[in-house]
């Protein structure tokens, strides 16, 4: 692969938004939605790095039956981290606070959000809470596990759960405030002539993603604020003793935690439903009801959290309704992948690294998700309840789906945020070394849990091993998976080709404006006449997969 | 302009559905425990002093109207009477947090505040007959009073501090016609804190009381 070193091109007056001041103060005080969202990667990678690195620490731990690198209280603090910073300071922000804040606005033609200082605002509150959970993690970090059940959390831990809860509280702030945004933006911002039926599904993704934000993150607030008021004035509102409720805890923490599933793949969805149109060069089967998806699983979402409690003591009826009910949001995400699936056929498909991302979402996705039927069962629930198989069933979906969203996102619009083409060939070589490291660690721990092994146990019976062994290689191999993205990103910056306004040839209102964007985004207001994903009006780009980008 | 005036609104509307949804967990536990401990839950609501709740629903339902006579004094552009219908308001709001502080003030005396001081005597006086309760369901009871109550108090608290900013500013003649968003929006704000207060009043104080 022969590249050239294009020097950046010097420049009088600020053309972009990333050369439009350097000063420190012009990216702090921004309210750039771009700048903005340039914040939120910095930010949000380094907490996907932390987060990761106690996933590292798990999988070390696990690599010998005996409890012997850390402590049976230390493993407690440091699944306890893990699941913290990824659900809440990596999945829940990750598309919508990155890519969503940085394409909302350019995709519906707008200069910018709605509430540009509630944006940034919304950054600044996810600094603060991120802050305070490393000071919990310096002060021996909370050992309850990310779901804090009562009443163990309110009771017994001697860990700094108030603490963290007030993390999880302001990140929530946070969250809600951009969810808020996109809806706001979505209604009032629109360019003209771009009506609801041509938005692009990713904005469909986003607004489904918002209304979960706005309607279930309230609730995980008040959860925690009635967790820390038992702990702090002993108040018992879960207290057992005084005839409350822990099972209320359940109910109102995974009344916000399984929608917030949601908002975590549903933004991913939405960039896969990109990519495939991208790249099959067509436009998407079925467009209406993918966009109608969206909200379909938005909706019916929020009412299938008890099957998190199928064995917490929850009645009979109750469960074989909650059952149902899981069964039945399988089928909006089901009809999502047979319409990407049928969007294929006959398509002008290529295999640049994007659509390999969107290729690998497809098929862990569909694992993930039909694992989930198996535990919306009642019957195979029971056998596995925190076992490993659930462990392995939501990796599938938030890292198997999410992340191969975000990757896939990241290097498709990569070259609109940054200007510049990352190399394909790293880029593919990571690509495949993210799929079989993720299959490898994450597949024999279906088998482990099947078999039996419990969750958040620090050792484990000997014949266990050689699966624990496969699975901490496995989990070697996807770190350098996400390792050499940073690495080839960050050198794309300065020797990455220069890309042009459309490298990908793709549909999109984002793509009509140069790389970078200016940073009022578009010149002047577009007037759209056409269809979503009209991609019978535009010439098939092959010869990106070059890797040359220029032409 | 009209545009901008709408799309804030529309933002305001949203934050106002998150902030049902956050006092609905609370209510949600309320309901769910005044279910299970029905009795313990009734004593609870008669030992409330239904003269202060009444009369704090009124002062709350009177500075809803002086925020509206507030909101018409911005698009009539009369700065004088805004700042005043806004004093009013503030003041109002001070009165009921007044009125609340007596109110957690005796429940303190009676050892009615949850903790390991915490006692119960009172029965259920269930049209006449007395009928005894368990000391700690009736802590569930005055936990969630307290929650409830705090958590809007709470609300009350920066929906005063809010208030007084735009009382500065309207002073200093911020707003015209042309442009009252946010009195507007605190207005909103406020009328749903006050919404709040009219479930928990019954809810708390009344619906025990059945004759």
């Amino acid at each position: 692969m022969a590249t050239t070193v294009i020097p950046a091109q010097p420049t009088s007056k600020p053309t972009n938004y990333l050369n439009d001041g350097f000063t420190l103060k012009s990216w702090l005080l921004t309210t750039d939605h771009k700048r903005i969202a340039m914040l939120y990667l910095v930010s949000v990678t380094l907490f996907f790095f932390l987060g990761g690195f106690f996933a590292m620490l798990i999988r070390l731990e696990l690599l010998t039956p005996q409890g012997d690198l850390v402590s049976a209280d230390t493993y407690n603090k440091i699944f306890t981290a893990h699941g913290m910073i990824m659900v809440f300071f990596f999945l829940i922000p990750v598309v919508p606070a990155i890519l969503g804040n940085f394409l909302v606005p350019l995709m519906i033609g707008a200069k910018d959000l709605a509430f540009p200082r509630i944006n940034l605002l919304s950054w600044y509150l996810y600094i603060i809470a991120g802050g305070i959970m490393i000071h919990v993690l310096l002060n021996g970090g909370v050992d309850t596990g990310w779901t804090l059940y009562s009443p163990f959390s309110t009771q017994f831990s001697n860990t700094n759960v108030i603490e963290a809860g007030i993390a999880i509280f302001i990140v929530g702030f946070s969250s809600i405030f951009t969810g808020l945004n996109f809806i706001v933006t979505v209604h009032r911002m629109r360019a003209p002539g771009l009506t609801w039926s041509r938005l692009p599904l990713f904005i469909w993704a986003q607004y489904a993603t918002s209304l979960i934000m706005i309607l279930g993150t309230p609730v995980i607030a008040i959860t925690t604020v009635m967790l820390a008021v038992e702990r702090l004035f002993h108040l018992g509102i879960f207290d057992p003793k005084l005839g409350g409720d822990p099972l209320l805890f359940q109910h109102l923490f995974w009344f916000y935690s399984h929608p917030a599933v949601y908002i975590m793949i549903l933004p991913s969805m939405g960039v896969i439903s990109e990519l495939i149109a991208c790249f099959s060069h067509k436009r998407i089967f079925g467009y209406k009801i993918v966009a109608l998806s969206s909200i379909a699983i938005a909706v019916i979402g929020f009412l299938v959290w008890a099957h998190h409690m199928f064995v917490a003591g929850i009645s009979l009826y109750a469960a074989m309704i909650f059952s149902f009910i899981t069964f039945f949001v399988g089928v909006p995400s089901a009809i999502k992948v047979f319409n990407w699936t049928a969007t294929l056929y006959r398509g002008a498909v290529s295999f640049a690294t994007p659509m390999l991302y969107a290729f690998g979402f497809i098929g862990l996705f569909t694992i993930g998700g039909l694992t989930g039927l198996f535990l919306a069962s009642l019957g195979i629930d029971v056998h596995v309840t925190d076992t490993y198989f659930v462990v392995s069933h939501f990796h599938y979906v938030m890292v198997g789906g999410v992340v191969m969203g975000y990757l896939g996102g990241m290097h498709f619009w990569w070259p609109k945020i940054t200007g510049r083409m990352y190399p394909e060939g790293w880029a593919k070589l990571s690509a495949l070394f993210v799929f079989v490291g993720f299959n490898l660690t994450f597949f024999p721990q279906f088998v482990l849990g099947y078999v039996g092994m419990p969750r958040r146990y620090w050792q484990y019976p000997p014949e266990f091993q050689v699966l624990n062994v496969l699975s901490t290689a496995g989990a070697s191999v996807l770190a350098v998976g996400y390792l050499l993205p940073m690495i080839y990103f960050a050198w794309s910056l300065r020797y990455g080709p220069i890309a042009g306004p459309n490298p990908w040839g793709a549909a999109g209102l984002e793509w009509q404006t140069p790389s970078p964007p200016p940073t009022t985004n578009f010149d002047e207001t577009p007037v759209v006449t056409w269809e979503a994903y009209n991609y019978d009006e535009i010439e098939p780009k092959h010869d990106f997969l070059e890797g040359t980008g220029e032409r | 302009m009209e545009q901008q005036k709408n799309t804030a609104s529309l933002g305001m509307w949203l934050f106002l559905v998150t902030e049902i949804m956050f006092f609905g967990g609370l209510f949600c536990a309320y309901l769910i425990y005044r279910l299970m401990h029905f009795n313990a839950f009734a004593a609870g609501s008669q030992s409330l002093d239904i003269r202060w709740g009444a009369f704090n629903t009124a002062v709350l339902l009177v500075s809803s109207l002086t925020v509206v006579l507030a909101v018409r004094a911005a698009q009539d552009g009369s700065r004088k009477q805004l700042v005043a219908y806004l004093v009013i308001t503030i003041l109002l709001g001070l009165t009921f947090l007044g009125v609340k502080a007596i109110e957690y003030k005796e429940k303190f005396e009676k050892h009615h505040v949850p903790g390991p001081t915490f006692s119960f005597t009172e029965k259920f006086d269930d049209n006449g007959k007395q009928i005894p309760v368990a000391s700690n369901e009736a802590e569930l009871f005055f936990s969630l009073y307290f929650a409830m109550t705090g958590m809007h108090a709470l609300h009350m608290i920066i929906g005063c501090g809010l208030f007084t900013v735009l009382t500065v500013l309207a002073w200093k003649g911020h707003y015209s016609p042309g442009y009252y968003t946010p009195i507007e929006n605190a207005g909103l704000y406020w009328h749903l804190v006050d919404i709040i207060w009219i479930y928990l009043f019954p809810l708390l104080y009344l619906i025990s009381r059945h004759s």
